[in-house]
């Protein structure tokens, strides 16, 4: 049989970066693979992906993203949200001491050139957090794009952990009691054992559940206080991304690119009423086009029959023609089905559209679905 | 007498009487993972040696199962279609892929036995 897992190690494990938990991944039995340039943990001996996946949702599931980008943007002069919202279409300036936002970077194309997390400090001070692959190109581009008034600063030392499920508020907040508190897309700054913590309530699962940026050098320490409680466990990239999947959000250079606007994607909630009546940021003459007159393609859920994976990069045939492309599927072990995402002619994007997905040259029937594909959890009240 | 032989492709062919039983090793399944899908071949049709005789399936990615031997399948096995699972649980036993009818036993040389198979999964 062919199968990457099973080829002998090429890997140069010795030029990968590693985060600071990359020795207690392995010492938990992480299997330890490439991703964007660091040496990261796709599963756990003795869980798996399906069992970590289950875990996540009903339970509680940690995961270290500390691989991620993060930065803040701050300005002695200005609200450096003004300077953002120059690339990204979401309302920035709007947001209030504490919220957060999901939007996009935009090129002059209006396509997306990353997707990423806005939180707002204080006046003066934004929190991003972007993709690992792309943090380099986005802090380049940002850097390219804010001006004089406004810095960009990285992050470097700094983890980032996830801890998402039903079981999430009570092990955080049995360590730090004002977690509780937080509503979905609201974060807050704290010290805990003298180690200054960014909390928000957000994820990247569809669980409630927490993001934790701390200190690298305290990562280890807080991570085992986190997983002493019971309901915690590790997850590995494995399930992390069949948990997005199910949960219907997107991975950056899969279901998003530079040639893809937030139109196409079914994103048009990111653009925001005010940005669309300025129309001042990168690609507003695409993007308010497209909202005017539609698009050719748009990304849309699919749900195939029977137990096959439908996969990525598997074509989108009607009436023997094609018509799209899957960009990520694989089986939800939530949906205990195959479930997927595919750009396809925006005239056949209507849920409950029959398909047919060509999976090893065989057309598989499949349905236009609506995403998420699991109920999303997130504590809005 | 049965024998049994790996590929280093991770299938494995138990003989007894000129009909091998093939299934994939458990050293593959534990690099697999979860197995979500089996994909059988048709009961009748003739495989080739290192020819394509089905698909299985993780969370993770799709792998196919290449034929350890040549010759006709003569029966697969319905069960992995209800609980593709059992390819982790018991992949020497219940989770058997297919039947084959070998039409080239001389191929069989070019097979490891269990000691072989060891010092090739060793040696990745």
């Amino acid at each position: 049989m062919e199968n990457a897992a099973l080829k002998s190690g090429e890997k140069p494990a010795d030029i990968l970066h590693k985060t600071s938990l990359h020795a207690l991944h392995v010492s938990l039995g992480g299997k330890m693979v490439p991703f964007a340039g660091y040496d990261m943990p796709v599963q756990y001996d003795g869980m798996g992906v399906l069992k970590e996946h289950l875990h996540t949702r009903s339970a509680a599931g940690l995961f270290d993203v500390s691989h991620m980008g993060q930065a803040i943007l701050t300005s002695q002069t200005t609200d450096p949200a003004r300077a953002l919202e120059k690339i990204v279409p979401g309302d920035i300036a709007g947001l209030s001491a504490g919220q957060m936002r999901y939007t996009v970077l935009l090129n002059d194309k209006g396509g997306i050139v990353d997707d990423l997390m806005v939180t707002r400090w204080d006046e003066r001070t934004l929190y991003i957090v972007v993709n690992a692959a792309c943090k380099d190109k986005d802090f380049a581009y940002i850097r390219s794009k804010i001006g004089h008034e406004t810095e960009l600063e990285y992050l470097g030392e700094r983890a980032l952990v996830a801890l998402q499920g039903p079981k999430a508020e009570a092990a955080l907040s049995a360590l730090i009691p004002d977690a509780a508190r937080l509503f979905f897309m609201t974060s807050f700054k704290t010290v805990y054992k003298g180690q200054q913590l960014f909390i928000s309530r957000s994820g990247y699962t569809g669980e409630d559940g927490y993001e934790i940026s701390l200190p690298a050098a305290f990562a280890e320490t807080f991570t085992r206080e986190l997983l002493a409680n019971e309901n915690v466990k590790l997850i590995g990239l494995g399930a992390r991304d069949s948990l997005r999947l199910e949960a219907g959000l997107c991975l950056y250079g899969h279901d998003l690119d530079e040639e893809t606007t937030p139109v196409e994607a079914n994103l048009k909630w990111t653009i925001a009423k005010r940005r669309r009546e300025e129309a001042n940021f990168a690609g507003a003459a695409v993007i308010l086009k497209q909202l005017a007159d539609g698009t050719q393609r748009l990304r849309v859920g699919l749900r195939p029959d029977g137990k096959a994976p439908v996969r990525e990069g598997a074509e989108i045939h009607l009436g023997g023609k094609k018509i799209g492309i899957v960009t990520s599927g694989g089986f939800g072990p939530t949906a205990d089905a195959p479930v997927a995402m595919a750009y396809i002619d925006a005239a056949h994007a209507k849920n409950g559209t029959a398909v047919e997905a060509v999976v090893r040259g065989t057309p598989r029937p499949c349905a236009v679905a609506a995403t998420p594909f699991i109920k999303q959890q997130y504590k809005k009240d | 007498m049965t024998q049994v032989l790996f590929s280093e492709d991770h299938e494995y062919i138990k003989i007894e009487n000129g009909v091998g039983t093939v299934g994939i090793t458990d050293f593959a399944q534990k690099a697999l993972g979860d197995v979500v899908y089996v994909e059988l071949p048709k009961i009748g049709s003739t495989v080739t040696k290192g020819g394509q005789a089905g698909v299985v399936e993780s969370v993770k990615s799709a792998s196919e199962i290449y034929s350890p031997v040549s010759g006709e399948i003569t029966e697969v096995n319905q069960a992995l279609a209800d609980d593709p699972a059992l390819v982790n649980s018991d992949p020497h036993g219940a989770a058997w892929f297919y039947k084959i009818k070998i039409s080239d036993a001389g191929e069989l040389s070019a097979l490891k036995d269990e000691a072989g198979y060891k010092a090739f999964t060793d040696s990745l």
